[in-house]
């Protein structure tokens, strides 16, 4: 299908913009642009082709089942997008004085309020942009409360599980820490005869997922608490599995002293092709005052964003947080109220059927019950056939269902990892679970058919050697497709403008 | 009759159990050890259903004194710009407002196609090589400039002009300590920044970050300055407004090796802040260090042309602790508003808009009749001199109805007196009269 | 197009799957069939700058392909005196002779001796066979 920029005609347009005749002041001549950007010139006809042709080519929790493992596609219900969208909302200045963005100003409160029940700790920041923001903020504030107490230049470690997410060790590095990993014992928790080896005075915090990447809730999480208290650390949070134990166990409970939410997964800010989120971040009382600022404060029956944080690590992001997600999660929160443990009931309840029903055809490296996701392994598949999760994932394209997350978390060969979500309906989940055990026997009867799938999508497997080596990253207009990335930057230094 | 958006009956919960082989959900929690088990009802607010959740938000949609009820001049990094109609349409689409980060490219090849059609506007616009597919907002992609050009150089000093967006600023220190940067900045000069201080400055500096229009309202001789971090040895970043691009000359021609910003003011509504997004294009040479994903061109088996992520061993899912940055999920849905919006305005339609704001602009400087701050050439936002102090200007103002800027004082000592007014091309001459007739009888 | 495994018997091997040709006091490295097979086609070889120094165990720079990145650690230390350039512009070549044109790069030992605890092929056999 053609890009936009190809149906571009010299002199077509869409949007008309306002002139009221009024003299134009010129601009320096040294600024002046010299020649016009390339943008396409479409009328608003074929915008709207073009972008719906895109949607078309494009499969969101709306098409299908999406059981993308650790991102919780759970269905986004549409009255969140309507209140998000009010004027009053939507048209609503971050520079605003605090007196005429009340309703606003109130939202941010009341959300920070529920996120510290869910958390089970007493101190909100809703400014993180991302769950991976998050993190490194709370990184932040485990450095900031060391430095305080005069530990910080001891403390130079940070601790993470084998299985972790990728963001946990990013973060690490970003926030100037050394990591240290530790090993997954053979139930599939946290080895304590490990993590006991490598916590010491030089230990800053932990970061862990709970229920972890494999789908388990840490059974000795009690003691491992105890071990990084009694050696002065910190305990860290990541909440992208947060969906398992809502109303179940809070991770203050559980012995986190800091902990962050991913909005966009748990409480349903939709995923919109890779973002936006939202990643607050609650803390246990001795951390508020490092907390980013400003902070949402309620003083009497008035709320205001207090500047005044002396201790504060800084500001993390612009204003104070990407404002709409909060919208959308307070809303959603607002349809369950008390109930929401139910929420995560059924996303627990659905991931254990589909579990009960396929660990005969693939293997289950841990057999226990499962969380709200788990991880199965295909190696028996590849073992047997030469099947890989790769051609497992591929083939479930054709059955018109997104395929899980594959090869993570890395402890897993061959992995894996599902997580249906609590609002699908058990016919959907009999519906995978059917093309899940019909690709292990086509595995045996025609395994080229798995090797070659998609069938059915717009485009056959695509070759990302052939991307990576000759690098085309925009459209190079007279020199298009097939252009090497010598040509690409020919193109670039031989434009005189720019 | 189950809570919230659940699908399952009572019929399926007893069958799934009995294929589990348990007899209910609490024993699947039985792996939650017994100490940390969270037994009450979660205090929250009680449940609404839809009409009422609507009816609640709408009123605390009433409390906000937004830009339908207040004529607002207030500007200062967000902007007040038309998004077409057709944006909140196909966004609304739910294949792209469902879907999650296209690891899967066969299922994806619509939201790939568009990351990198918005990645080849933001190279056109910008004069750049390569762009990725978004970063948070306009105040990361400074900091993650700053990372790249640290990785780069193996210097750990960055240079910030003073007359970049102080919420930029803040964001670059809080995320020094970890980079392990020093952040020097450098003061402005009568609203702009001098090249020679800046250079100065820059001597041993990985990077230099400066605003154009700067946050003052200022054109900064922009080149000049490029060729000043340059010429110390430093990076060139620029900061800049996407609208400003139709007239104002592209970064990637005057020597910059990074160009970043926050590109609300093309696509998304003020929003209170936000969910916007950040761009940051960079030099061919960067490619390696950009954070992000990065959208490239492949052809299929049949020999196709598609899409797929591309570079992925500079991310956290594969580099983990050497990554590049930790990002992972990104603002791909509002990048897709600026992509649709710009091929809305077109490079005509951007330039009018350039132009429509000026002439606004240049309108209302002569109607306030108030002395400008500085003597320079502006874009869309001006400062003007009060007679009182600016804070108290806006609250007089704001009780006749009408928000005419941002009080500078806020950010810049000494500026207490100094009021920063924003135009768009949502602005006509009319509302200027009356912002002109207000500020005339509050200050007297 | 894919090398067949093999490890020859003229080098020495790295526990982390390097080889090094020793020749005098000078040795060329690069990755063993079942580093590269692992790693699956290569797209990118980041180099050292000729002169930088090596360290044994350490690494030295980088190998990637589209799914994965690995450290490449040295066996030996020494200086870098070459760094071939046509696996930096074709790092397939690597795949397609790993132990002949596909070497990375080439160095002065500063501690020969240093040699004598890598594997040889037998050994290094036995290793990627409990891999």
């Amino acid at each position: 299908m053609d890009l936009i920029f190809e149906k571009s005609r010299p002199g077509r347009r869409a949007g008309r913009v306002p002139d009221y005749g009024l003299p134009v002041p010129e601009v320096p001549a040294e600024l002046r642009r010299a020649t016009p950007p390339r943008l396409p010139e479409v009328a608003e006809s074929e915008i709207v082709r073009h972008f719906t042709a895109l949607a078309d080519r494009t499969f969101g929790i709306d098409t299908g089942f999406y059981p993308l493992g650790s991102c919780t596609m759970k269905h986004n219900p549409r009255v969140d997008e309507r209140v998000a969208r009010l004027p009053g909302f939507r048209d609503l200045h971050p520079l605003q004085e605090d007196d005429g963005a009340q309703g606003a100003l109130e939202i941010e409160w009341r959300l920070q309020q529920i996120l510290a029940e869910i958390a089970g700790l007493p101190a909100v920041t809703l400014q993180p942009a991302a769950g991976s923001q998050g993190e490194l903020t709370g990184l932040m504030l485990v450095r900031a409360y060391f430095d305080d107490r005069g530990e910080g230049d001891r403390r130079d470690t940070v601790v993470t599980a084998d299985t972790a997410h990728g963001t946990n060790p990013a973060s690490v590095t970003m926030a100037g820490y050394k990591l240290e990993k530790v090993e997954t014992d053979a139930r599939g928790n946290l080895d304590l005869a490990d993590l006991r080896a490598k916590v010491d005075g030089r230990t800053a915090a932990l970061m862990l997922t709970n229920p972890s990447t494999l789908g388990l809730f840490d059974e000795g999480i009690e003691e491992v608490a105890r071990i990084f208290h009694d050696a002065g650390a910190l305990l860290y949070y990541d909440g992208a599995n947060l969906n398992a134990v809502v109303g179940r166990s809070r991770p203050g409970d559980m012995g986190f002293d800091i902990v962050h939410f991913n909005l966009h997964k748990t409480f349903s800010q939709p995923h919109g092709g890779g973002g936006p989120g939202a990643g607050p971040v609650a803390v246990r009382a001795d951390i508020e005052p490092f907390l980013p600022s400003p902070q949402v404060v309620r003083d009497g029956g008035r709320f205001r964003l207090d500047h005044e944080r002396p201790k504060s690590i800084g500001r993390v992001r612009g204003y104070s947080g990407p404002f709409g997600v909060f919208v959308r999660s307070y809303a959603f929160i607002l349809a369950y109220g008390p109930a929401l443990r139910e929420m995560s009931d059924a996303a627990v309840l659905n991931a254990n059927y589909v579990l009960a029903r396929l660990k005969d055809v693939y293997e289950l490296p841990y057999d226990r019950l499962c969380m709200h996701e788990f991880v199965l392994s295909a190696r028996n598949l590849k073992r047997d056939y030469g099947i890989t999760a790769l051609d497992v994932a591929k083939r479930l394209m054709d059955y018109g269902i997104h395929p899980p997350t594959i090869y993570f978390p890395l402890v897993v060969p061959e992995a894996l990892m599902i997580e249906p979500t609590e609002t699908e309906p058990k016919e959907r989940l009999d519906a995978f679970v059917d093309a899940m055990r019909r690709i292990a026997e086509e595995a045996a009867e025609s395994p080229e058919l798995l090797r070659e799938a998609p069938h059915r999508r717009p485009v056959r497997r695509l070759d990302e050697v052939r991307a990576a080596k000759q690098l085309v990253v925009r459209y190079l207009f007279d020199d298009s497709v097939g252009a090497a990335p010598e040509s690409a930057r020919a193109d670039s230094s031989a434009r005189a403008n720019p | 009759m189950s809570a919230g958006y659940l699908s399952l009956t009572d019929a399926d919960r007893e069958e799934m159990l009995a294929a589990i082989g348990v007899s209910s959900v609490d024993e699947l929690y039985e792996q939650v050890p017994e100490g940390v088990r969270f037994t009450r009802e979660l205090d929250v607010p009680p449940a609404l259903p839809e009409a009422a959740l609507v009816r609640h938000l709408e009123e605390l949609a009433a409390r906000n004194v937004h830009g339908g009820v207040e004529l607002s001049f207030l500007g200062a990094g967000i902007y007040d710009h038309y998004v077409p109609a057709v944006v909140d349409v196909l966004l609304s689409r739910g294949e792209f407002l469902t879907a999650y980060t296209p690891y899967q490219p066969e299922m994806s090849q619509g939201v790939l196609q568009a990351i990198f059609e918005y990645q080849t506007a933001i190279c056109e616009l910008t004069g750049m090589d390569v762009s990725n597919a978004s970063g948070y907002d306009g105040c990361t992609v400074a900091a993650d400039a700053c990372f790249v050009a640290k990785h780069a150089s193996d210097r750990s000093k960055v240079v910030l002009a003073e007359t970049l967006n102080p919420q930029v600023r803040q964001v670059v220190k809080t995320y020094a300590r970890g980079f392990g940067l020093e952040v020097v900045e450098v003061a402005h000069d009568g609203g702009t920044t001098d090249p020679d201080r800046l250079a100065a400055a820059a001597n041993d500096a990985a990077a230099v970050i400066f605003q154009q229009p700067n946050f003052l309202g200022c054109l900064e001789p922009a080149p000049e300055l490029a060729r000043a971090a340059a010429e110390a040895g430093a990076r060139p970043v620029v900061h800049v407004d996407l609208v400003s691009l139709g007239l104002l000359e592209a970064p990637g021609a005057y020597g910059c090796a990074m160009a970043i910003g926050e590109g609300q003011s093309v696509g998304c509504p003020p929003l209170y802040g936000g969910p916007h997004y950040g761009f940051f294009a960079a030099k061919d040479e960067f490619v390696r260090r950009m954070p992000g994903r990065i959208v490239g061109e492949t052809v299929d088996t049949g020999g196709e042309r598609g899409f797929v992520l591309t570079l992925q061993t500079r991310e956290q899912h594969i580099r983990r602790e050497k990554a590049t940055s930790n990002i992972t999920t990104n603002q791909t849905l509002l990048a897709l508003a600026g992509l649709v919006t710009l091929a809305w305005l077109g490079p005509q339609g951007l330039r009018e808009v350039g132009e429509t704001c000026t002439a606004l602009a240049g309108y209302a400087k002569e109607q306030l009749g108030l002395p400008l701050a500085f003597d320079r050439p502006t874009f869309k936002e001006f400062a003007v001199r009060l007679p009182l102090p600016a804070r108290d200007v806006i609250r007089e103002a704001r009780a006749r109805g009408v928000h005419p800027g941002y009080p500078v004082g806020r950010d810049y000592p000494g500026m207490d007196d100094v009021l920063l007014v924003a135009l768009t091309e949502k602005r006509t001459p009319a509302d200027i009269d009356r912002l002109a007739e207000v500020l005339h009888e509050v200050c007297g | 197009m894919p090398a067949a495994e093999s490890y020859p018997d003229d080098l020495k091997y790295h526990a982390e799957h390097d080889w090094a040709r020793i020749e005098s006091d000078e040795a060329t490295l690069g990755i063993t069939w079942f580093a590269q097979d692992g790693l699956g086609e290569l797209v990118h070889f980041e180099p050292p700058a000729v002169g930088a120094a090596v360290a044994k165990d350490e690494p030295y720079g980088e190998v990637e392909s589209v799914k994965a990145v690995s450290d490449l650690v040295s066996p030996l230390s020494g200086e870098v005196l070459e760094v071939n350039e046509k696996t930096v512009d074709e790092p397939e070549t690597v795949n397609a002779d790993p132990y002949g044109e596909g070497w990375l790069i080439h160095i002065r030992m500063s501690d020969p001796s240093e040699a004598d605890s890598l594997m040889d092929a037998a050994a290094y056999r036995e290793h990627v066979a409990e891999q």
